[in-house]
Protein backbone atom coordinates (compact mmCIF):
# COMPACT_ATOMS: atom_id res chain seq x y z
CA UNK A 1 0.00 0.00 0.00
CA UNK A 2 1.20 3.50 -0.99
CA UNK A 3 -0.67 5.33 1.37
CA UNK A 4 -1.83 5.68 5.02
CA UNK A 5 -5.35 6.32 6.13
CA UNK A 6 -4.89 9.17 8.98
CA UNK A 7 -6.73 12.39 9.85
CA UNK A 8 -5.46 15.74 8.26
CA UNK A 9 -4.10 16.89 11.51
CA UNK A 10 -2.40 13.50 12.16
CA UNK A 11 -0.79 13.61 8.14
CA UNK A 12 0.29 17.58 8.94
CA UNK A 13 2.25 16.35 12.05
CA UNK A 14 4.10 13.12 10.73
CA UNK A 15 4.75 15.50 7.28
CA UNK A 16 6.15 17.77 10.02
CA UNK A 17 8.47 14.87 11.59
CA UNK A 18 9.10 13.60 8.05
CA UNK A 19 10.40 17.16 7.27
CA UNK A 20 13.12 16.89 10.07
CA UNK A 21 11.07 19.01 12.53
CA UNK A 22 13.09 18.06 15.90
CA UNK A 23 10.93 20.88 18.09
CA UNK A 24 7.22 21.15 19.49
CA UNK A 25 6.11 22.86 21.69
CA UNK A 26 1.96 23.79 21.78
CA UNK A 27 -1.24 24.46 23.83
CA UNK A 28 -4.49 21.68 23.36
CA UNK A 29 -7.68 23.38 22.05
CA UNK A 30 -9.74 21.44 19.44
CA UNK A 31 -10.04 21.22 16.47
CA UNK A 32 -6.14 20.89 16.21
CA UNK A 33 -5.19 18.74 19.21
CA UNK A 34 -4.39 15.96 17.44
CA UNK A 35 -1.35 17.40 16.39
CA UNK A 36 -0.42 18.19 19.92
CA UNK A 37 -1.36 14.45 20.49
CA UNK A 38 0.25 13.03 17.57
CA UNK A 39 3.68 14.85 18.30
CA UNK A 40 3.44 14.08 22.12
CA UNK A 41 3.56 9.91 21.16
CA UNK A 42 6.01 10.42 18.14
CA UNK A 43 8.38 13.19 18.92
CA UNK A 44 10.82 11.33 21.42
CA UNK A 45 11.02 8.23 19.22
CA UNK A 46 13.07 10.77 16.31
CA UNK A 47 15.13 12.42 19.19
CA UNK A 48 13.09 15.05 19.04
CA UNK A 49 11.67 17.68 22.00
CA UNK A 50 7.96 18.05 22.71
CA UNK A 51 6.72 20.36 25.19
CA UNK A 52 2.59 21.49 26.18
CA UNK A 53 3.68 24.61 27.04
CA UNK A 54 1.45 26.68 30.18
CA UNK A 55 -0.09 28.45 27.31
CA UNK A 56 0.29 29.64 23.73
CA UNK A 57 2.17 32.55 24.42
CA UNK A 58 4.82 30.78 26.40
CA UNK A 59 5.06 28.27 23.96
CA UNK A 60 5.90 30.61 21.25
CA UNK A 61 8.34 31.70 22.75
CA UNK A 62 9.86 28.52 23.03
CA UNK A 63 9.70 28.15 19.13
CA UNK A 64 11.53 31.60 19.30
CA UNK A 65 14.53 30.23 20.93
CA UNK A 66 14.72 26.94 18.91
CA UNK A 67 14.29 28.52 15.75
CA UNK A 68 17.16 30.75 16.05
CA UNK A 69 18.93 27.30 16.88
CA UNK A 70 18.33 26.70 13.37
CA UNK A 71 16.19 23.85 14.41
CA UNK A 72 13.13 23.05 11.97
CA UNK A 73 10.48 23.82 14.79
CA UNK A 74 6.90 24.06 14.84
CA UNK A 75 3.40 25.17 16.78
CA UNK A 76 -0.03 24.67 15.97
CA UNK A 77 -3.46 25.96 17.27
CA UNK A 78 -7.39 27.36 16.69
CA UNK A 79 -9.47 29.68 16.98
CA UNK A 80 -8.57 31.95 20.48
CA UNK A 81 -5.92 29.81 20.29
CA UNK A 82 -4.16 31.19 17.28
CA UNK A 83 -4.78 34.95 18.84
CA UNK A 84 -2.22 33.86 21.24
CA UNK A 85 0.16 33.07 18.63
CA UNK A 86 0.06 36.12 17.37
CA UNK A 87 2.28 37.98 19.55
CA UNK A 88 5.40 34.80 19.13
CA UNK A 89 4.64 35.54 15.20
CA UNK A 90 5.70 38.97 15.03
CA UNK A 91 8.42 38.56 17.48
CA UNK A 92 9.60 35.32 14.58
CA UNK A 93 8.98 37.60 11.94
CA UNK A 94 11.02 40.35 13.25
CA UNK A 95 13.82 38.38 13.74
CA UNK A 96 13.96 36.96 10.27
CA UNK A 97 13.05 33.44 11.83
CA UNK A 98 11.48 30.38 10.06
CA UNK A 99 8.89 28.35 11.32
CA UNK A 100 6.05 26.69 10.72
CA UNK A 101 2.17 27.20 12.78
CA UNK A 102 -0.49 25.63 11.67
CA UNK A 103 -4.11 27.19 12.17
CA UNK A 104 -7.07 25.19 12.05
CA UNK A 105 -9.98 26.86 11.30
CA UNK A 106 -13.39 27.28 13.86
CA UNK A 107 -16.45 29.44 13.20
CA UNK A 108 -17.24 32.29 15.54
CA UNK A 109 -15.42 34.85 17.71
CA UNK A 110 -14.70 34.95 20.89
CA UNK A 111 -15.10 31.05 21.83
CA UNK A 112 -16.96 30.88 19.10
CA UNK A 113 -17.81 27.14 18.63
CA UNK A 114 -15.50 24.11 18.18
CA UNK A 115 -16.52 23.14 14.85
CA UNK A 116 -15.54 23.67 11.42
CA UNK A 117 -15.29 27.44 9.87
CA UNK A 118 -12.87 29.96 8.19
CA UNK A 119 -13.06 32.46 10.79
CA UNK A 120 -8.96 32.95 11.02
CA UNK A 121 -8.54 34.71 7.09
CA UNK A 122 -7.92 38.10 7.70
CA UNK A 123 -5.52 37.37 10.83
CA UNK A 124 -4.06 34.63 8.82
CA UNK A 125 -3.04 37.03 6.11
CA UNK A 126 -2.63 40.36 6.79
CA UNK A 127 0.49 40.04 8.45
CA UNK A 128 1.03 38.76 12.09
CA UNK A 129 0.44 40.05 15.21
CA UNK A 130 0.90 44.34 15.52
CA UNK A 131 1.07 44.27 11.76
CA UNK A 132 3.51 45.46 8.98
CA UNK A 133 5.10 41.66 8.68
CA UNK A 134 4.26 39.31 6.10
CA UNK A 135 3.93 35.37 6.24
CA UNK A 136 3.09 32.58 3.57
CA UNK A 137 -0.03 30.81 4.36
CA UNK A 138 -0.80 27.53 2.43
CA UNK A 139 -4.20 26.44 2.87
CA UNK A 140 -4.88 22.49 2.06
CA UNK A 141 -7.82 21.27 0.99
CA UNK A 142 -7.07 17.60 1.60
CA UNK A 143 -5.23 15.35 3.83
CA UNK A 144 -2.93 14.65 1.10
CA UNK A 145 -2.44 18.57 0.77
CA UNK A 146 -1.90 18.76 4.43
CA UNK A 147 1.40 16.53 4.60
CA UNK A 148 2.22 17.92 1.36
CA UNK A 149 2.57 21.58 2.24
CA UNK A 150 3.36 21.12 5.84
CA UNK A 151 6.56 19.04 4.37
CA UNK A 152 7.72 21.67 1.92
CA UNK A 153 6.49 24.78 4.27
CA UNK A 154 9.54 24.08 6.52
CA UNK A 155 11.74 24.68 3.17
CA UNK A 156 10.30 27.42 2.16
CA UNK A 157 10.40 29.31 5.87
CA UNK A 158 13.80 28.33 5.73
CA UNK A 159 14.51 29.89 1.95
CA UNK A 160 13.27 33.09 3.16
CA UNK A 161 14.12 32.94 7.13
CA UNK A 162 10.18 33.64 7.68
CA UNK A 163 7.16 32.13 9.53
CA UNK A 164 4.97 29.71 6.98
CA UNK A 165 1.45 29.21 8.52
CA UNK A 166 -0.81 25.95 7.09
CA UNK A 167 -4.61 27.28 7.09
CA UNK A 168 -6.79 24.70 7.84
CA UNK A 169 -10.26 24.15 9.06
CA UNK A 170 -12.04 21.63 11.39
CA UNK A 171 -13.41 19.53 8.67
CA UNK A 172 -9.89 19.40 6.95
CA UNK A 173 -8.36 18.48 10.17
CA UNK A 174 -10.91 15.89 11.38
CA UNK A 175 -11.42 14.14 8.51
CA UNK A 176 -9.47 10.71 7.61
CA UNK A 177 -8.76 10.20 3.77
CA UNK A 178 -5.87 8.22 2.02
CA UNK A 179 -2.63 9.98 2.32
CA UNK A 180 0.55 9.58 0.50
CA UNK A 181 3.76 10.28 2.99
CA UNK A 182 6.84 11.87 2.30
CA UNK A 183 10.22 10.38 2.42
CA UNK A 184 11.53 11.21 5.78
CA UNK A 185 14.56 12.95 6.19
CA UNK A 186 16.89 15.14 8.70
CA UNK A 187 17.44 18.08 9.36
CA UNK A 188 21.40 19.57 10.11
CA UNK A 189 20.23 22.14 12.97
CA UNK A 190 24.40 24.03 11.82
CA UNK A 191 23.53 24.27 8.48
CA UNK A 192 22.71 28.01 8.29
CA UNK A 193 25.04 30.70 8.73
CA UNK A 194 23.10 32.84 10.67
CA UNK A 195 21.86 30.86 13.68
CA UNK A 196 23.22 31.35 17.28
CA UNK A 197 24.60 28.58 19.19
CA UNK A 198 27.02 25.45 18.38
CA UNK A 199 29.42 26.94 15.97
CA UNK A 200 33.28 26.62 15.70
CA UNK A 201 35.44 28.37 18.14
CA UNK A 202 36.64 31.09 15.41
CA UNK A 203 33.51 31.09 13.46
CA UNK A 204 32.06 35.07 13.91
CA UNK A 205 29.96 35.53 16.46
CA UNK A 206 26.07 35.66 15.52
CA UNK A 207 23.46 37.89 16.84
CA UNK A 208 19.63 37.25 16.00
CA UNK A 209 17.60 40.70 16.35
CA UNK A 210 14.42 42.65 16.30
CA UNK A 211 14.68 44.30 12.62
CA UNK A 212 18.30 43.09 11.96
CA UNK A 213 19.96 45.68 13.99
CA UNK A 214 23.35 44.16 12.98
CA UNK A 215 22.61 46.00 9.44
CA UNK A 216 21.01 49.33 10.19
CA UNK A 217 17.39 50.07 9.86
CA UNK A 218 17.61 51.02 6.24
CA UNK A 219 19.43 47.77 5.35
CA UNK A 220 16.85 45.80 7.21
CA UNK A 221 14.52 47.98 6.22
CA UNK A 222 15.64 46.95 2.36
CA UNK A 223 15.40 43.57 3.57
CA UNK A 224 12.36 43.22 4.28
CA UNK A 225 10.70 44.70 1.97
CA UNK A 226 12.57 42.68 -0.86
CA UNK A 227 11.89 39.48 0.93
CA UNK A 228 8.02 40.38 0.77
CA UNK A 229 8.53 41.47 -2.89
CA UNK A 230 10.07 37.62 -3.77
CA UNK A 231 7.85 35.86 -1.90
CA UNK A 232 4.49 37.51 -3.47
CA UNK A 233 6.03 37.22 -6.62
CA UNK A 234 7.02 33.50 -6.93
CA UNK A 235 4.83 31.59 -4.51
CA UNK A 236 1.74 32.35 -5.66
CA UNK A 237 -0.02 28.77 -5.91
CA UNK A 238 -3.66 27.91 -6.66
CA UNK A 239 -5.66 25.92 -8.93
CA UNK A 240 -8.14 26.09 -11.72
CA UNK A 241 -10.75 23.95 -12.43
CA UNK A 242 -13.33 23.82 -15.69
CA UNK A 243 -12.15 27.95 -15.73
CA UNK A 244 -11.97 28.19 -19.47
CA UNK A 245 -15.61 28.97 -20.48
CA UNK A 246 -17.10 30.01 -17.29
CA UNK A 247 -20.09 32.09 -16.70
CA UNK A 248 -19.20 32.68 -13.03
CA UNK A 249 -16.21 31.33 -11.25
CA UNK A 250 -16.46 29.96 -7.87
CA UNK A 251 -13.04 30.83 -5.46
CA UNK A 252 -13.22 28.99 -2.66
CA UNK A 253 -10.10 27.37 -0.36
CA UNK A 254 -9.79 24.37 2.04
CA UNK A 255 -13.04 22.82 2.86
CA UNK A 256 -15.40 24.92 1.53
CA UNK A 257 -13.07 23.99 -2.42
CA UNK A 258 -14.10 20.57 -2.11
CA UNK A 259 -17.59 21.20 -1.77
CA UNK A 260 -17.16 23.76 -4.67
CA UNK A 261 -15.68 21.16 -7.44
CA UNK A 262 -18.82 19.15 -6.50
CA UNK A 263 -21.18 22.21 -7.69
CA UNK A 264 -18.85 23.02 -10.39
CA UNK A 265 -19.39 19.16 -11.85
CA UNK A 266 -23.27 19.15 -10.74
CA UNK A 267 -23.77 22.37 -12.27
CA UNK A 268 -22.71 21.87 -15.58
CA UNK A 269 -24.29 18.43 -15.78
CA UNK A 270 -27.86 21.22 -15.52
CA UNK A 271 -26.24 23.12 -18.24
CA UNK A 272 -24.69 26.05 -16.16
CA UNK A 273 -21.04 26.40 -17.37
CA UNK A 274 -19.43 27.19 -13.29
CA UNK A 275 -15.60 27.23 -13.10
CA UNK A 276 -13.33 27.23 -9.65
CA UNK A 277 -10.18 29.02 -8.41
CA UNK A 278 -8.42 27.20 -5.67
CA UNK A 279 -6.45 29.22 -3.94
CA UNK A 280 -3.25 27.12 -2.43
CA UNK A 281 -1.33 30.21 -1.00
CA UNK A 282 -3.78 32.50 0.57
CA UNK A 283 -1.01 34.75 0.97
CA UNK A 284 0.84 35.71 -1.33
CA UNK A 285 -3.18 35.60 -2.65
CA UNK A 286 -2.59 34.34 -6.53
CA UNK A 287 -3.58 37.66 -7.94
CA UNK A 288 -2.29 35.78 -11.53
CA UNK A 289 -4.99 33.42 -11.95
CA UNK A 290 -7.11 36.44 -12.22
CA UNK A 291 -4.91 38.06 -14.77
CA UNK A 292 -7.17 36.86 -17.54
CA UNK A 293 -10.91 36.53 -17.05
CA UNK A 294 -12.64 34.15 -19.82
CA UNK A 295 -14.57 35.95 -22.42
CA UNK A 296 -18.02 36.26 -21.07
CA UNK A 297 -17.13 35.54 -17.73
CA UNK A 298 -20.43 37.46 -15.47
CA UNK A 299 -18.41 37.33 -12.18
CA UNK A 300 -16.41 36.07 -9.37
CA UNK A 301 -17.94 33.91 -6.17
CA UNK A 302 -15.99 33.92 -3.18
CA UNK A 303 -17.50 30.75 -0.98
CA UNK A 304 -16.51 31.02 2.58
CA UNK A 305 -17.43 29.74 5.71
CA UNK A 306 -17.56 33.38 7.56
CA UNK A 307 -19.91 36.28 8.42
CA UNK A 308 -17.89 38.43 6.57
CA UNK A 309 -16.30 37.70 3.05
CA UNK A 310 -13.06 37.68 4.25
CA UNK A 311 -11.22 36.31 1.28
CA UNK A 312 -13.77 38.02 -1.13
CA UNK A 313 -11.50 41.33 -0.55
CA UNK A 314 -9.21 39.54 -1.95
CA UNK A 315 -10.65 38.77 -5.20
CA UNK A 316 -11.47 42.36 -4.99
CA UNK A 317 -7.99 43.61 -4.78
CA UNK A 318 -7.00 40.40 -7.67
CA UNK A 319 -9.58 41.38 -9.62
CA UNK A 320 -8.84 45.46 -9.47
CA UNK A 321 -12.57 46.01 -9.43
CA UNK A 322 -13.10 45.17 -13.06
CA UNK A 323 -15.49 42.27 -12.42
CA UNK A 324 -17.86 41.80 -9.77
CA UNK A 325 -17.62 39.78 -6.94
CA UNK A 326 -20.29 37.95 -5.10
CA UNK A 327 -19.98 36.35 -1.98
CA UNK A 328 -21.88 32.86 -0.91
CA UNK A 329 -21.36 32.68 2.99
CA UNK A 330 -22.19 29.84 5.27
CA UNK A 331 -21.03 30.10 9.05
CA UNK A 332 -22.07 27.42 11.42
CA UNK A 333 -22.61 25.03 8.68
CA UNK A 334 -20.84 24.12 5.60
CA UNK A 335 -21.75 24.93 2.14
CA UNK A 336 -23.78 22.59 -0.06
CA UNK A 337 -23.56 22.10 -3.61
CA UNK A 338 -27.23 22.59 -4.08
CA UNK A 339 -27.41 25.62 -1.94
CA UNK A 340 -23.97 27.26 -4.08
CA UNK A 341 -26.04 26.48 -7.19
CA UNK A 342 -28.91 28.07 -6.19
CA UNK A 343 -26.86 31.28 -4.88
CA UNK A 344 -25.70 31.10 -8.88
CA UNK A 345 -28.56 30.90 -10.39
CA UNK A 346 -30.17 33.76 -8.09
CA UNK A 347 -26.59 35.72 -9.41
CA UNK A 348 -27.86 35.09 -13.31
CA UNK A 349 -31.30 36.02 -12.37
CA UNK A 350 -30.53 39.26 -10.46
CA UNK A 351 -31.44 38.54 -6.96
CA UNK A 352 -27.86 39.08 -5.37
CA UNK A 353 -25.90 42.46 -5.41
CA UNK A 354 -22.00 42.21 -5.79
CA UNK A 355 -20.17 42.35 -2.12
CA UNK A 356 -18.74 45.48 -1.06
CA UNK A 357 -16.15 46.29 1.17
CA UNK A 358 -17.45 46.35 4.35
CA UNK B 1 -20.09 5.53 -5.30
CA UNK B 2 -21.98 5.69 -1.80
CA UNK B 3 -22.61 8.84 0.47
CA UNK B 4 -23.17 7.04 3.99
CA UNK B 5 -24.39 7.82 7.48
CA UNK B 6 -23.46 5.78 10.51
CA UNK B 7 -24.92 6.74 13.98
CA UNK B 8 -26.43 5.85 17.23
CA UNK B 9 -25.25 5.93 21.08
CA UNK B 10 -21.93 6.68 21.79
CA UNK B 11 -20.36 3.51 22.92
CA UNK B 12 -21.73 1.65 20.22
CA UNK B 13 -18.85 1.05 17.67
CA UNK B 14 -20.11 3.86 15.41
CA UNK B 15 -17.21 5.14 14.33
CA UNK B 16 -14.92 2.17 14.46
CA UNK B 17 -17.59 0.50 11.93
CA UNK B 18 -16.97 3.28 9.62
CA UNK B 19 -12.76 3.38 10.20
CA UNK B 20 -13.25 -0.74 8.85
CA UNK B 21 -16.00 -0.19 5.89
CA UNK B 22 -12.79 3.08 4.51
CA UNK B 23 -10.13 0.46 5.39
CA UNK B 24 -11.81 -2.45 3.47
CA UNK B 25 -12.82 0.32 0.80
CA UNK B 26 -9.65 1.76 0.36
CA UNK B 27 -7.73 -1.35 0.06
CA UNK B 28 -10.01 -2.24 -2.99
CA UNK B 29 -8.96 0.91 -4.65
CA UNK B 30 -11.59 3.40 -3.94
CA UNK B 31 -10.89 7.25 -2.79
CA UNK B 32 -12.79 7.17 0.98
CA UNK B 33 -13.45 9.82 3.32
CA UNK B 34 -14.38 9.60 7.11
CA UNK B 35 -15.28 12.05 9.48
CA UNK B 36 -17.35 11.75 12.57
CA UNK B 37 -19.37 14.65 14.69
CA UNK B 38 -16.88 16.23 17.11
CA UNK B 39 -19.07 18.57 18.87
CA UNK B 40 -20.22 19.09 22.44
CA UNK B 41 -21.84 15.94 22.66
CA UNK B 42 -23.51 14.37 25.78
CA UNK B 43 -22.72 10.82 26.85
CA UNK B 44 -25.40 8.64 26.05
CA UNK B 45 -26.14 11.45 22.96
CA UNK B 46 -25.80 10.14 19.15
CA UNK B 47 -22.65 9.53 17.61
CA UNK B 48 -22.68 9.29 14.26
CA UNK B 49 -19.45 9.75 11.61
CA UNK B 50 -20.41 10.16 7.17
CA UNK B 51 -18.06 8.10 5.00
CA UNK B 52 -18.31 8.81 1.33
CA UNK B 53 -16.93 5.48 -1.00
CA UNK B 54 -16.13 6.86 -4.55
CA UNK B 55 -14.17 6.07 -7.93
CA UNK B 56 -13.95 9.58 -8.55
CA UNK B 57 -12.22 12.77 -6.44
CA UNK B 58 -14.60 13.15 -3.42
CA UNK B 59 -15.53 16.40 -2.97
CA UNK B 60 -17.37 17.39 0.34
CA UNK B 61 -16.89 14.65 2.87
CA UNK B 62 -20.57 15.59 4.34
CA UNK B 63 -22.44 14.68 1.99
CA UNK B 64 -26.11 16.27 1.93
CA UNK B 65 -27.99 13.06 0.73
CA UNK B 66 -27.45 10.05 1.65
CA UNK B 67 -27.47 6.78 -0.20
CA UNK B 68 -26.96 4.49 3.30
CA UNK B 69 -28.00 5.18 6.52
CA UNK B 70 -26.28 2.58 9.20
CA UNK B 71 -29.04 3.76 12.45
CA UNK B 72 -28.34 1.75 15.59
CA UNK B 73 -30.37 3.54 17.76
CA UNK B 74 -33.90 5.20 17.64
CA UNK B 75 -32.55 9.55 17.84
CA UNK B 76 -30.32 7.81 14.84
CA UNK B 77 -33.04 6.99 12.27
CA UNK B 78 -35.29 10.17 13.34
CA UNK B 79 -32.68 12.23 12.18
CA UNK B 80 -30.92 11.41 9.40
CA UNK B 81 -34.17 9.26 7.56
CA UNK B 82 -35.17 12.23 5.95
CA UNK B 83 -31.77 12.91 3.99
CA UNK B 84 -32.08 9.90 2.05
CA UNK B 85 -32.11 10.07 -2.15
CA UNK B 86 -34.62 8.06 -3.54
CA UNK B 87 -33.15 4.46 -4.02
CA UNK B 88 -31.49 4.35 -0.79
CA UNK B 89 -31.36 1.76 1.89
CA UNK B 90 -31.32 2.25 5.69
CA UNK B 91 -30.15 -0.37 8.17
CA UNK B 92 -31.56 0.17 11.45
CA UNK B 93 -30.72 -2.41 14.53
CA UNK B 94 -34.34 -3.80 15.35
CA UNK B 95 -32.85 -4.28 19.15
CA UNK B 96 -33.27 -0.60 19.33
CA UNK B 97 -35.44 1.01 16.77
CA UNK B 98 -38.58 0.73 15.54
CA UNK B 99 -38.38 2.69 12.54
CA UNK B 100 -40.98 4.36 10.94
CA UNK B 101 -42.48 4.84 7.43
CA UNK B 102 -39.57 5.67 5.63
CA UNK B 103 -39.57 8.58 2.61
CA UNK B 104 -40.72 7.23 -0.87
CA UNK B 105 -38.14 5.33 -2.77
CA UNK B 106 -36.06 4.43 0.58
CA UNK B 107 -36.08 0.30 1.40
CA UNK B 108 -35.27 -0.30 5.23
CA UNK B 109 -33.62 -3.57 6.36
CA UNK B 110 -33.35 -4.76 9.89
CA UNK B 111 -31.56 -7.17 12.02
CA UNK B 112 -31.73 -7.24 15.42
CA UNK B 113 -27.87 -6.59 16.28
CA UNK B 114 -27.51 -5.68 19.72
CA UNK B 115 -29.31 -9.10 20.59
CA UNK B 116 -27.23 -11.31 18.35
CA UNK B 117 -23.80 -9.81 19.73
CA UNK B 118 -24.98 -10.12 22.78
CA UNK B 119 -26.24 -14.19 22.27
CA UNK B 120 -22.06 -14.72 20.47
CA UNK B 121 -20.72 -13.21 23.67
CA UNK B 122 -19.25 -10.21 21.89
CA UNK B 123 -21.84 -7.57 23.15
CA UNK B 124 -19.58 -4.81 22.06
CA UNK B 125 -19.59 -6.55 18.01
CA UNK B 126 -23.34 -4.87 17.06
CA UNK B 127 -21.08 -2.49 14.79
CA UNK B 128 -19.95 -5.92 13.04
CA UNK B 129 -23.44 -7.32 13.05
CA UNK B 130 -24.80 -4.25 11.22
CA UNK B 131 -21.74 -3.79 9.01
CA UNK B 132 -22.54 -7.47 7.38
CA UNK B 133 -26.16 -7.05 7.60
CA UNK B 134 -24.80 -3.62 5.15
CA UNK B 135 -22.61 -5.46 2.94
CA UNK B 136 -24.97 -8.07 2.31
CA UNK B 137 -28.17 -5.95 1.06
CA UNK B 138 -26.20 -3.13 -0.80
CA UNK B 139 -23.21 -5.27 -2.23
CA UNK B 140 -21.21 -2.67 -1.38
CA UNK B 141 -17.79 -4.90 -1.55
CA UNK B 142 -17.58 -8.56 -1.89
CA UNK B 143 -18.14 -10.48 1.04
CA UNK B 144 -15.50 -12.37 1.10
CA UNK B 145 -12.76 -9.64 0.39
CA UNK B 146 -14.53 -7.62 3.51
CA UNK B 147 -13.75 -10.42 5.55
CA UNK B 148 -9.87 -10.42 4.61
CA UNK B 149 -10.24 -6.71 5.65
CA UNK B 150 -12.03 -7.11 8.75
CA UNK B 151 -9.47 -9.80 10.12
CA UNK B 152 -6.88 -7.58 9.00
CA UNK B 153 -8.16 -4.33 10.38
CA UNK B 154 -8.43 -6.24 13.89
CA UNK B 155 -5.24 -7.93 13.45
CA UNK B 156 -3.42 -4.36 12.90
CA UNK B 157 -4.34 -3.21 16.28
CA UNK B 158 -3.50 -6.87 17.50
CA UNK B 159 -7.22 -7.29 19.08
CA UNK B 160 -7.77 -10.90 16.33
CA UNK B 161 -10.82 -12.37 17.92
CA UNK B 162 -13.04 -15.21 15.87
CA UNK B 163 -15.98 -13.88 17.45
CA UNK B 164 -15.71 -11.05 15.51
CA UNK B 165 -16.33 -12.65 11.75
CA UNK B 166 -18.64 -14.56 13.86
CA UNK B 167 -21.05 -11.66 14.49
CA UNK B 168 -20.09 -10.15 11.02
CA UNK B 169 -21.57 -13.54 9.56
CA UNK B 170 -24.83 -13.72 11.60
CA UNK B 171 -25.93 -9.61 10.27
CA UNK B 172 -24.76 -10.89 6.69
CA UNK B 173 -27.00 -14.35 7.13
CA UNK B 174 -30.17 -12.53 9.14
CA UNK B 175 -30.70 -9.38 7.76
CA UNK B 176 -34.35 -8.53 6.58
CA UNK B 177 -36.53 -6.40 4.54
CA UNK B 178 -38.50 -4.39 7.35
Amino acid sequence: MDYVLMKGNEAIAEAALRAGCRFYAGYPITPQSEILEYMSANMEKHGGVFIQGENEIASMSMLWGAAAAGARCMSSSSGPGFDLKQEGISYLSSYNLPAVIVCAMRYGTGDGEITAGQDSYWEAVRGGGHGDSRQIVLAPASVDECAALTYEAFDLAEKYRNVVLILTDGAISQMIEKCHLPQAREHDINQFDWTIGNHKKDDPKNKVTNLDRTIGYEAAERYLRNKFKTMHDQEQRWEEFMTDDAELILVAYGISSRVCKSAVRQARSEGLRLGLIRPISVWPYPEKAFAHAPEGLKGYVSVEMSLSAQMGQDILLATRFRKPVYACLTTLNLPTAEGIIDYCRGIIAGAHQPMEVL
Amino acid sequence: MADIIMAGFGGQGILTAGKILIDVAARQGKNVSWTSSYGAEMRGGTASCSVVISDEEIGSPYPSKLDILLAMNDPSYGKFISQMRPGGVALVNTSLVSPQTPPEGVQVYGVAATDMANAAGNGRAANLVMLGALIKVTGLMDDQAFREGLESFFGKKGHANPANLECYRQGFENVSKL
